[in-house]
């Protein structure tokens, strides 16, 4: 068999994307289209004592204003999205859903109030300006240390406190390892917020077509079929009358799986009461406040060693940032409870989490989700045990990796599926031992760090281990068809974001039905052409939605041996499928192609005999028990400027071990635009509120996304540990590169300053914190 | 982010480009690169309801050199300074600075009149001009005046231009021997405003002994600011290093630096001291270059 699983070929959907012929949600075009604009409060806490839209409703080429009033009965808190976990016992969670328009009370910057519909949507931001609000401003809730005072003012005026959630996890039991230890390390250490920030921001066309009694909406989400079946449900449709088509969406990156989002109810509301196609693009500006965000956390965490750096326990109780809605349910604190275990042995850990309402535009997974802060806060808490210890850095994680004969390695805790946190495999030692020779550990420390320091300069070097849980259930589904030209058509509900789906899928399917990769076409995203799934999060497409390609291509690839075998008359086992063609193995000319073979299975005339189904087809699903666990290194090399604290990346290394590699090429694609996004993530971005909720840096000329001049050329090297949970043996690497580079950097910076006292505990950092840092305490 | 529907004209001489002025004044707008003014239209912070765009008189678009100045046409393209023999001969200062100017993207569009008329605190034309003693043609329909750039600069996005005036050209002398130049400064992203920066100009004498020199900070407060007679000292001594650090230290006595989320006053400060003691080294190591 051809091996194309594992082949570094260049990604089929790129002369489309590249030559601008992809289609895209802003490309779509309807005769009649109108568009759509949402009037958005200035106020982070307010209560909406009333709106006069009339002066809007008259402006030339306006068509409606709508209110929450106007939307009657059909106003209602979106469903959550994620249910809080059954499985913890005493879990509080209160849940509060985000409302499609504002109708009492607005609870972050840029929650919607009104929308206008237009003739463009030039006008429609004219007519914004019409509107009179009445906004009575309430004190906001900002600093997440704070919410819970007594005296906080309520987001949700019908709790008694902001308190989203309360849980505790724990494994072994903390108190006595603390007893023992000889070293405990105790911290305050900070996340703070960013943005997603995806090339494309979202946007929608609805269009309910009247005469057919069908609503097509075309989203930028990333989980088509939910949105789907939720716009049915809500709107009182057949599922059949409702196609959402996620058409190619420039980065997703997490916040594209939320739903629903205000604008894609009120748009669909919006047509099935208009009977027109409406249009609405999020600008950017609206992005900052609209679209959800992600970090925001604060740690009061500790960890007990031995005198030779062995980790007896680590309690980790934390605060997080929920925003002003939760319908995300635990998925990010839960992912940083797993991840603080990490990829080392912890026999006993204790986790207070206290999720919190604030007045900010709400948290729901972005790349890491909840990942890079458990990372963070293990990793920052080993550098410092090691600087007390006198270990080095790499040699500290070494002694604490798990061992290679513990896996499946139950951590007892729960994880974001709400199944027992269980490490599917890993082999840690050898990605560290791979990452250190690659950027030249031992020389660097020995040799070439003393050299530059005796020149005066500050050049450091960090080393990290992480792992990534991927591929979490439920299932995911594809149907591969023979089609009458011998082409293979695939279908998938997995929506696609610019991860290279088009083909890596391709290539499992290519593999087995022995035709070119560039000859299977593959619909993701369209619920036309697939009924069933859930959607592309928690780096989980090459694990479920391939294996569910792995699946139906060799139910397909079975039927088709079944049929030539009949045709050629030949035993099934001297068949082999190459080219495009069945040929009877060693004699060439006994063959048949499968495009005929597809006729043949699809007859004119004649029966299928009973039993059998027509045609070269098969639809099949993939669901695993649980996530597989990918893991690897980091290290990197910097240069600080003392003097501007200005940092350098000189050398950046990845080892990445994602099991069995579908594409190396896009696999390395995903790291390097992963690390990118972590050096965004650990140095460059941050939203900044003042008291009031008020996000001070709303446009990309101060919220800083690092841009090629910033991101190093980075190395990518692998090591490849097979999952056991899935037939392909394949992990997810979507989020890994963002992982941990802030706990990589911070430990970098570190080491290049190497001043005892020097210890950063907070993420992002910035010239501004690390000068406060180092200057904080010296005079000027 | 649409701007407001505003008119739109583009005239092709400048003379019906002042005539346009005239007639509607603070209503209007001149549209040179684009590059700062349809990000404030964007975000309606600018609400012209007549934008005269500039990008189609030639007249407007040159370097020449002209009786030991350099002329630059207001609507000369930064990417055409950057390039330039004629400035980076005669101008090394401006040469330096235009690299630090946001991306080549940006370089293409936008333009040296434009970036002076803005007059954003952290542009480092500002500086430069000040250090270089430019002087600005500012030209209405009713007539033409020079104003030196350190008069031009009132405050942030605040200038000497009348609501009918256009900045028409900008003359900067020739730089005389044994002159050094140097720019330095601290952005957040190679392409970013910078967080603080300064430009000097110095110039030594036969003996080793400083001539001549300025230093002038940009992105400290609202306007360049000259460190004026705090670098006076320096004028007939040896530049030491220490000589140097007391001089910025005294400078940076004199500066009221503003607060933003990228640095604190404080952190400015510092780098104030800082830059401009690089700054000031920088441009003496360089005149010392020039004197042998
Ligand atoms: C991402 C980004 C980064 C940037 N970084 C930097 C940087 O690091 N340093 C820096 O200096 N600049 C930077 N800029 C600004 C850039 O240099 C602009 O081009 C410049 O400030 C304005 O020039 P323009 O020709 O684009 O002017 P426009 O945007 O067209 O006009 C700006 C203003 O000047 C007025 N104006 C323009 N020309 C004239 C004239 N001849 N007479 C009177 N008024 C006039 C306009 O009416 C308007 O009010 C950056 C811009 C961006 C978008």
């Amino acid at each position: 068999m051809a091996r194309l699983i594992g082949k570094p070929l260049k990604r089929n959907e790129d002369p489309r994307l590249l030559t601008g012929q992809a289609l895209f949600v802003d490309d779509v075009e309807l005769p009649g289209m109108l568009h759509a604009a949402f009037l958005r409060s200035d106020y982070a806490h307010a209560r909406l004592k009333g709106i006069d839209v009339s002066a809007a409703l008259e402006r030339e080429g306006v068509v409606a204003v709508y209110t929450a009033e106007d939307m009657g009965d059909d106003w209602a808190p979106g469903p959550p999205l994620v249910i809080p976990p059954p499985t913890i016992e005493e879990v509080t969670f209160n849940t509060r859903t985000q409302v499609p328009l504002v109708k009492e009370k607005v609870r972050h910057a840029g929650e919607p109030l009104a929308v206008v519909i237009a003739e463009s949507r030039y006008i429609a931001e004219d007519a914004l300006d019409d509107i009179v609000v009445d906004l009575e401003p309430l004190p906001a809730v900002v600093d997440i240390e704070r919410a819970l005072d007594a005296d906080a003012a309520l987001v949700h005026d019908d709790l008694e406190s902001n308190l989203a959630a309360h849980l505790v996890q724990t494994k072994g039991g903390y108190q006595s390892a603390r007893e023992q230890a000889d070293l405990i390390i105790k911290r305050r250490i900070v996340m703070d917020r960013g943005i997603a920030g995806a090339m494309e921001n979202r946007g929608i066309v609805a269009y309910w077509d009247n005469k057919q009694q069908y609503l097509t909406v075309w989203d930028t989400t990333q989980s088509p079929i939910p949105i789907r079946n939720g716009l049915a449900g809500m709107f009182g449709l057949s599922e059949h009358q409702v196609r959402v088509i996620a058409p190619f969406v420039g980065g997703g990156f997490g916040p594209k799986i939320m739903m629903f989002y205000p604008e894609e109810v009120v748009l669909t509301w919006a047509t099935l009461k208009l009977a027109l196609p409406i249009k609405w693009i999020e600008d950017r500006r609206e992005n900052f406040y609209a679209t959800t965000q992600e970090r925001g956390q604060v740690h009061e965490v500790e960890m007990a060693l031995t005198e030779d750096g062995r980790i007896l326990g680590l309690k980790d109780d934390f605060i997080h940032d929920s925003g002003a809605y939760d319908p995300y349910g635990l998925t990010i604190p839960l992912n940083t409870q797993c991840h603080v275990l990490g990829p080392y042995d912890i026999p006993n850990f204790s986790s207070e989490l206290h999720v919190v309402f604030t007045n900010k535009t709400l948290t729901t997974p972005v790349r890491g989700a909840g990942r890079p802060h458990g990372v963070f806060v293990v990793e920052r808490l080993l550098d410092i045990a090691a600087r007390e210890l006198g270990i080095d850095p790499s040699e500290i994680r070494r002694r604490n990796y798990l061992p290679n004969d513990v896996f499946p390695y139950d951590n007892v805790i729960i994880d974001q599926a709400f199944a027992n946190f269980i490490i599917d495999s890993g082999d840690y030692l050898p990605a560290m031992e791979k990452a250190l020779d690659m950027i030249g550990y031992k020389d660097f420390i020995e040799n070439e760090q003393p050299r530059l320091r005796a020149e005066g300069r500050r050049v450091g070097i960090g080393v990290v281990s992480f792992i990534e849980t991927t591929g979490v259930g439920p299932y995911e589904g594809a149907r591969v068809t023979i089609e009458s030209s011998g082409d293979v058509s695939v279908a998938t509900g997995v929506g696609t974001q610019g991860q290279g789906h088009f083909t890596s899928f391709a290539q499992v399917v290519a593999e087995h039905l022995g035709v070119k990769v560039s000859d299977v076409h593959m619909v993701t995203g369209d619920t036309a052409q697939f009924h069933w799934g859930t959607g592309t999060f928690a780096s989980r497409g090459a694990v479920v939605a391939a294996n569910a390609m792995n699946a139906a291509s060799s139910i397909v690839r079975k039927k088709i041996l079944e049929l030539a075998s009949e045709l050629l008359d030949a035993p099934e086992d001297e068949l082999e499928i190459e080219d495009g063609e069945v040929r009877v193995a060693d004699v060439p000319r006994m063959s048949i192609s499968l495009g005929e073979l597809a006729q043949k299975a699809n007859p004119l005339r004649g029966a299928v005999e009973p039993g059998t189904e027509p045609g070269l087809e098969a639809t099949a699903y993939f669901g695993p028990n649980y996530g597989a666990t990918a893991f690897g290194t980091h290290a990197m090399i910097v240069e600080v400027d003392p003097e501007t604290m200005n940092v350098e990346i000189r050398r950046y290394v990845v080892v990445e071990d994602c099991g069995t590699v579908l594409n190396p090429l896009i696999l390395d694609g995903q790291v390097h635009g992963g690390v990118a996004h972590g050096i965004g993530n650990a140095f460059y971005e941050q939203l900044f509120f003042d008291d009031n909720g008020q996000l001070l840096n709303a446009s990309f000329a101060d919220y800083l996304i690092p841009t090629s001049a910033e991101v190093p050329t980075i190395e990518v090297g692998h090591t490849v540990t097979p999952s056991p949970l899935n037939p392909l043996g394949s992990k997810g690497a979507g989020e890994a590169g963002a992982i941990p580079v802030p706990a990589l950097m911070a430990q970098a910076i570190e080491n290049a300053i190497g001043e005892a006292g020097f210890e950063i505990l907070e993420s992002p950092m910035s010239p501004l914190k690390l000068f406060n840092l180092y200057y904080g305490d010296k005079e000027q | 982010m649409k701007p407001a529907s505003f008119e739109y004209v583009a005239p092709t001489t400048l003379d019906q480009a002042l005539e346009r002025l005239a007639e509607h004044g603070f209503e209007a707008k001149v549209i040179a690169g684009g590059q700062s003014l349809i990000p404030m239209m964007n975000f309606r912070l600018a609400q012209p309801s007549v934008l005269i765009d500039l990008n189609k008189i030639a007249e407007l678009s040159y370097i020449r050199l002209k009786d030991d100045e350099l002329r630059i046409g207001a609507m000369t393209r930064h990417v055409q300074v950057e390039r330039d023999a004629l400035i980076a001969r005669h101008a090394p200062l401006i040469h330096e600075a235009m690299t630090k100017i946001a991306t080549p993207q940006i370089r293409n569009r936008g333009t040296f009149g434009g970036s002076i008329a803005h007059a954003d605190p952290a542009a480092e034309l500002t500086a430069v001009t000040v250090a270089l003693d430019a002087r600005f043609r500012l030209q209405s329909a009713g007539g033409e005046r020079w104003v030196p750039a350190d008069e031009f600069f009132f405050g942030m996005f605040a200038t000497a231009l009348g609501p009918d005036e256009m900045l028409v050209e900008a003359a900067i002398p020739v730089a005389p021997e044994r002159t050094g130049y140097a720019l330095e400064e601290e952005a957040r992203r190679a392409h970013d405003f910078a967080m603080a920066g300064a430009a000097a100009v110095t110039a030594l004498d036969e003996g080793g002994k400083c001539s001549a020199a300025r230093l002038v900070y940009f992105s400290i407060g609202d306007v360049p600011t000259d460190a004026g007679d705090a670098v006076a000292v320096l004028i007939g001594k040896e530049p030491t290093p220490d000589l140097i650090q007391s001089v910025v230290d005294t400078a940076a006595d004199r500066l009221e630096p503003s607060d933003d989320i990228h640095a604190t006053a404080e952190f400015r400060l510092h780098l104030a001291r800082v830059l401009g003691r690089r700054a000031l080294q920088r441009a003496f190591e360089r005149a010392a270059v020039e004197a042998n």
